[in-house]
């Protein structure tokens, strides 16, 4: 049994600022209610949702980002629940988060090649530019964006960044949180193109999240559906597609319109 | 007969290259057309140019925008501007920025009708209550007292839609109006626009980069490319047969979850090169006829 990552009950509650009284602490909301699964070494999981649903919070957590309120989170056989930063550091190169919008999480003033040697001098590594060089080179960039800053570059390119951003670190798990949701959908087909290539080239495991089952369907082998912090289905995705288990999943599935004017739909 | 008739119409950056190449385009009464294309395309750029709201550093460089047979261009821009508030309403993308945070609902929705439109205070109350019902909000006394920050998405969606409809425009332009929303609340607005455009007759411009979202809301669309439309067609034509490369292109990126196999293939390089060459010539063309 090869799990990377081994969730037990997860729960995770977090302060809603939105109730917080005048004076006082302000109310915690439970996000996470209780959820238990595993990701096995190499494999490429799907985690849907409406929005709201939990699936942000659920990624920041699988990344130690968010602490859990309660449950465990292993992973690669360590109990990572509450390891306190100075001991989670050294892990960290090891699982990366891709975000849906890199613009906003990259510094605009920096180039390419600056925005991904940063992650790599954090984590103090050595050959910072031949690494640069080779992460570029995996997600199908020229050398020479490197040299490019941020609103040079279109948003397939920009998201193409950010992947190599989190494989320069060579790291065994990245979790991909909507990171083909504003994109056309050629550059969407190209970006899931790319990390199909990458799982297999990097021996990569990978959790995408995504609130668009079409694009599930393409790239992951199993699929959980997460409805108001719970896990409603956790199935392989082509047994999903077939035939979906829960009402919400169906829901979610029969509000796609697909490319056809025969589907009867509105 | 159309309603809006676009014919050849370009616009550009001022002193710079073409962001719209002699689009031409036409929708009736009670018709939705829907322009499609990849992002920088210019759907949005065809709707400001018939909403009269192009930024400054875009002008107009040729064609017409005739709505209900008379050129908006050749208008003073008083009389342009009065046209097209009295006539034509926009249902825009992003349902939170659209409204203001620190104003209530009700007079995101009346002020227009009354200082633009000159109704009474009372009637425009009593009408923005009745589309609020119209559009399926329940309690529309609360909703027009409320702040946006007290509304979902889709709550706030509906009232944009609401609002839009609210003059009985005969034209409205809706510029990616679910892209912001999940698939389950924007089947729930796309069908609300459906169902208020088909009660009021109006004539409805579909801006959307979703060849899925097309194919249940349209009957006609346009297909753009670098401001070029390359293909031009009724939407069970275009389904069934695209008949420009680029436009076929676009289909078979576009997901189909009920076949794995197809969809989501990017647009092949070859394609991107035979449709930019299109516009080069395009370009060329209209460069040889400045200098005859
Ligand atoms: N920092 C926060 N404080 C309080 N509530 C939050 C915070 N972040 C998210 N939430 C709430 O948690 C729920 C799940 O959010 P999220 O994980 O972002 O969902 P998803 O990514 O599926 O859209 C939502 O109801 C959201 O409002
Ligand atoms: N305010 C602006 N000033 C100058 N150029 C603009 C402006 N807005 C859009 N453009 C350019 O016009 C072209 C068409 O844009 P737009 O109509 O917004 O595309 P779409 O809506 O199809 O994504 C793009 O090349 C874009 O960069
Ligand atoms: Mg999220
Ligand atoms: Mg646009």
């Amino acid at each position: 049994m090869s799990d990377l990552y081994r969730i037990e009950n997860l729960r995770l509650a977090l302060a809603d600022m939105t109730a917080k009284p005048l004076f006082g602490p302000a109310p915690r909301i439970e996000i996470l209610k209780g959820l238990s699964f595993g990701i096995a070494k190499g494999a490429v999981v799907g985690i849907v949702g409406g929005s709201g649903s939990g699936k942000s919070t659920l990624g920041r957590a699988l990344v130690r980002l968010l602490e859990p309120s309660g449950g465990s989170i292993h992973f690669d056989g360590t109990d990572i629940t509450h390891l306190p930063e100075a001991v989670l550091r050294p892990l960290r190169r090891r699982f990366q988060m891709i975000f849906q919008d890199p613009m906003s999480s990259l510094n605009p003033r920096h180039r390419v090649g600056t925005l991904i040697a940063e992650p790599l001098r954090l984590h103090r590594l050595d050959a910072i530019p031949d690494r640069v060089a080779r992460a570029l080179d995996h997600v199908g960039l020229p050398q020479n964006f490197a040299t490019r800053f941020p609103h040079e570059l279109s948003g397939g390119q920009r998201q193409r960044v950010g992947i190599a951003r989190a494989i320069a670190l060579e790291p065994d798990f990245i979790l991909a949180d909507e990171i083909v949701s504003g994109l056309d959908v050629s550059s969407q087909a190209q970006v899931l193109n790319l990390l199909e290539r990458l799982v297999s080239d990097l021996g990569l495991t990978l959790a995408f999240i995504s609130h668009d089952l079409s694009v599930i369907r393409r790239l992951c082998q199993r699929t959980l559906v997460l409805h108001q912090g719970r896990i409603v289905e956790d199935r392989p995705t082509a047994e999903l597609f077939a035939a979906p288990a829960s009402a919400y999943t169906r829901d979610l599935l029969e509000a796609i319109p697909l490319p056809d004017p025969s589907q009867p739909w509105l | 007969m159309s309603y809006l008739s676009i014919r050849n119409l370009s616009v550009r950056l001022k002193g710079g290259p073409p962001l719209l190449r002699r689009v031409s385009l036409d929708v009736g009464p009670g018709e939705v057309r829907g322009l499609v294309g990849e992002s920088g395309a210019g759907k949005s750029m065809i709707g400001k140019a018939v909403l009269g709201i192009l930024p400054p550093s875009v002008e107009v460089t040729g064609g017409e925008i005739l709505l209900g047979g008379t050129d908006l261009l050749g208008l003073p821009p008083k009389d342009r501007r009065r046209r097209i508030g009295a006539t034509c309403a926009l249902i825009p993308q992003d349902p939170l920025t659209a409204l203001n945070p620190s104003h209530r609902i009700e007079p995101q929705i009346t002020d227009r009708l009354v200082n633009i439109l000159g109704w009474t205070r009372a009637a425009a109350r009593a009408r923005a209550r009745d589309l609020l019902e119209e559009v399926h909000l329940p309690d529309p006394e609360r909703v027009l007292r409320a702040y946006p920050h007290e509304l979902s998405g889709g709550m706030r969606q509906r009232i944009l839609i609401a609002s839009a409809f609210a003059a009985e425009p005969k034209l409205i332009v809706a510029d990616e109006p679910t892209t912001a929303l999940d698939v389950t609340v924007q089947k729930q607005i796309l069908k609300l626009i459906r169902e208020m455009q088909a009660r009021h007759g109006t004539a409805l411009v579909f801006v959307t980069h979703d060849l899925g979202v097309v194919s249940k809301v349209c009957q006609h669309l346009s297909v753009l490319y670098a401001g070029m439309v390359v293909e031009d067609a009724r939407v069970a034509d275009f389904f069934a047969a695209p008949r420009h490369a680029y436009s076929a292109a676009l289909l078979a990126a576009t997901p189909k979850y009920t076949d794995p196999d197809a969809g989501l293939n990017p647009v092949p390089d070859a394609v991107i090169d035979a449709v930019r060459a299109e516009v080069a010539a395009f370009d060329a063309a209209k460069a040889r006829r400045g200098a005859a």
